[in-house]
């Protein structure tokens, strides 16, 4: 156990409380950028496919996690992100300043359809959300001019000052670049944890009366929250688009909001370790599903094994672990500074009768 | 002029009139009472003058400022802030979380800036951090700064409220029951701090008690609401001998009998 004397409010303004955690994360950042030297290219891809899940479910976990908005309909914001910034580097725009534009113009339109959307609650939201992703399938297809429709689209070539990143002739540095990317995401998430707009998301999830009571305009935060958390969708839709090499209506179909909503639940919902966490649930699942059947003998396929099983561990998840795998890491971490003086009810979590909807 | 002048004020729900043509006035540096039996209309008072509630005639004035013309989330920003009969704090989140929030009125900051964390925000937080710690001082919280809200105690809670109202720097403070639920010893702590709120902060207090005795001790002036009108005002002692103030707590059978019947409530 590890005790902080603080002599400075910087202190905890700062992204790493000690030197300790600094160099903890540090280490993992150079394990991140050493990985091409440690594994193979088959894996080097499943691990940028893991980050390109983590980026898209920051995307989702700033408006669930931090602001309590649920969204079913995310991939609609994902595939306008792709769709942005292939059509601008079709049009000539270099990768980087299309990339940035993706994110910014998915971000504004998220906030504009924030507006109606977010007078809604809890399980309308949801549903209206939903039908934003089912919806968007369609539009897709009606916009055939420009999107290709259902015969899709083929990801162009990225460049950066000349170089080209390609997913199968150069993975490490593909991996690098989506690594860089999702290191900036990271960060600017943090940086509106610890920022007013951050508390003021807090607040807005923990109790919107007494929000609006100290100032926090409720209408106006959701709105933003809605907008950052589209862009940074829009971000991790783009890369999944270009990674994928080709995508049509059906990349982005309704399902993979719900698997971005069940990645979130169960990596954990509210830290940015859960996102990570849940990324590579979601990406090596299949995978291992996959090598767990054919240990049962080839030709043995099990129609829809992986939903099955998704579903089950969301279930598992909600009912024994709310906090997900981050909590469960956070409780095994205090077990193990605490040893041997861990109580068993240390987590046991405290109903609160005090709260009251009168006004709402 | 008075700080904050209700004119008038009639609320109705459906067919119940939960305010009726209430006027009152509180002058800067006052602290100013809201009294009255259960379902009299003073929380609706708080909730009306904090823009949750728009009324039906009526004007309400803050230092000048029409406030029916502004929506609820800028009334904070006049320098009115307000702790809740029930307790709404930011259940998730820690102790000084919560205080900070309440520093949100003073935020200057774009999101751009915020994205970045410019040195601007940076420099921010640590003045709205050290405005914080004076209200940590101020209120005796330095044991549970850094503890979550959902694992502390009722009467920590309460003074949790009262600090993150005290953060946003007000000029009213609105405490709506602020001495309910608390032991002898925390309603005598609640008393010292509302004094010491209008002497060191030179911040004016309307609140709503049921507590008679901290009434007494703390109050200027007290106005008697029943059935969403006013029956009585004055100091302390001119309204608990009232009559009317009598009939309306133990019922007019019970005027001759106890006279000071609400004055022995301690």
């Amino acid at each position: 156990m590890r005790f902080h004397f603080k002599t400075s409010y910087d202190q905890d303004i700062r992204l790493f409380p000690d030197l300790w955690k600094a160099s903890l994360y540090g280490a993992l950042l150079l394990l991140a950028i050493a990985l091409p030297w440690l594994i193979d290219e088959f894996f080097l891809g499943e691990a940028t496919n893991v980050l390109i899940w983590a980026i898209a479910g920051l995307g989702l976990m700033l408006l669930t996690g931090q602001t309590g908005q649920v969204s079913l309909g995310h991939s609609a914001f994902m595939a306008l992100g792709c769709y942005t910034c292939v059509l601008l580097m079709e049009a000539g725009v270099p990768f980087v300043l299309a990339f940035a534009l993706a994110g910014i113009i998915t971000g504004l339109v998220g906030g504009l359809i924030a507006i109606p959307a977010l007078r809604l609650h809890g399980v309308y939201l949801a549903i209206a959300t939903l039908a934003l992703a089912i919806l968007a399938d369609d539009i897709i297809v009606l916009l055939a001019p420009w999107t290709g429709g259902v015969n899709g689209k083929y990801a162009p070539a990225i460049t950066i000052l000349g170089y080209e990143f390609n997913r199968w002739s150069t993975p490490a540095a593909y991996y690098w670049m989506v690594l860089a990317i999702s290191v900036l995401v990271t960060l600017a998430y943090r940086n509106i944890l610890r920022a007013p707009l951050g508390r003021a998301f807090a607040a807005v999830r923990d109790s919107e009366i007494s929000a609006q009571a100290m100032g926090v305009d409720v209408a106006r935060t959701k709105t933003m929250a809605f907008g950052l958390s589209c862009a940074i969708a829009g971000l991790g839709g783009a890369l999944m688009g270009l990674f994928a090499g080709a995508f049509n209506n059906e990349t982005f179909n309704f399902l993979i909001a719900i698997q971005l909503v069940m990645m979130i639940v169960v990596g954990g919902l509210g830290f940015i370790h859960g996102a990570f966490l849940g990324a590579v649930v979601i990406a090596f699942l299949p995978q291992a599903l996959s090598i767990a059947t054919d240990a049962m003998g080839r030709g043995v396929a099990i129609p829809g094994l992986e939903t099955g099983v998704f579903g089950a561990l969301m279930i598992l998840f909600i009912l024994f672990e709310p906090m997900g795998l981050y909590g469960r890491w956070l409780k095994i971490r205090t077990f193990l500074e605490l040893f041997p003086f861990a109580r068993k009810d240390m987590f046991r979590r405290q109903k609160s009768y005090l709260k009251t909807e009168r006004l709402r | 002029m008075s700080l904050l002048q209700l004119d008038d004020v009639t609320l109705k729900f459906g067919g119940v009139t939960a305010v009726n043509a209430l006027s009152m006035q509180v002058e800067e540096g006052q602290v100013f009472a809201l009294v009255g039996p259960n379902g009299a209309g003073k929380s609706t008072v708080f909730n009306l003058i904090s823009r949750f509630y728009t009324p039906v005639t009526g004007t309400i004035r803050f230092d000048g400022h029409d406030l029916l013309s502004m929506p609820a989330h800028r009334v904070p920003s006049l320098g009115i802030a307000r702790t809740f009969q029930n307790i709404e704090l930011f259940h998730q989140a820690t102790v000084l979380q919560n205080l900070l929030v309440g520093r949100h009125r003073h935020r200057r900051t774009t999101l751009v800036e915020q994205l970045f964390h410019s040195p601007s925000v940076r420099a921010e937080e640590r003045e709205h951090r050290h405005a914080v710690e004076e209200i940590i001082d101020f209120l005796d919280l330095q044991p549970y700064r850094d503890q979550r809200i959902a694992g502390l105690p009722y009467g920590v809670r309460k003074v949790v409220e009262l600090g993150r109202a005290l953060a946003s720097k007000p000029r009213l403070l609105l405490l709506d029951e602020p001495a309910s639920g608390l032991s002898v010893e925390e309603t005598q702590n609640m008393r010292w701090w509302i004094d010491d709120i209008r002497r060191q902060m030179g911040i004016t207090v309307l609140m709503v008690e049921h507590d008679m005795g901290l009434v007494a001790k703390v109050c200027d002036r007290v106005l008697a609401l029943d059935g969403g009108r006013k029956i009585a005002e004055g100091s302390p002692v001119q309204v608990q001998s009232d009559p009317a103030v009598i009939a309306a707590y133990l019922g007019t059978g019970a005027i001759s009998k106890t006279a000071d019947a609400t004055g022995a409530r301690v």
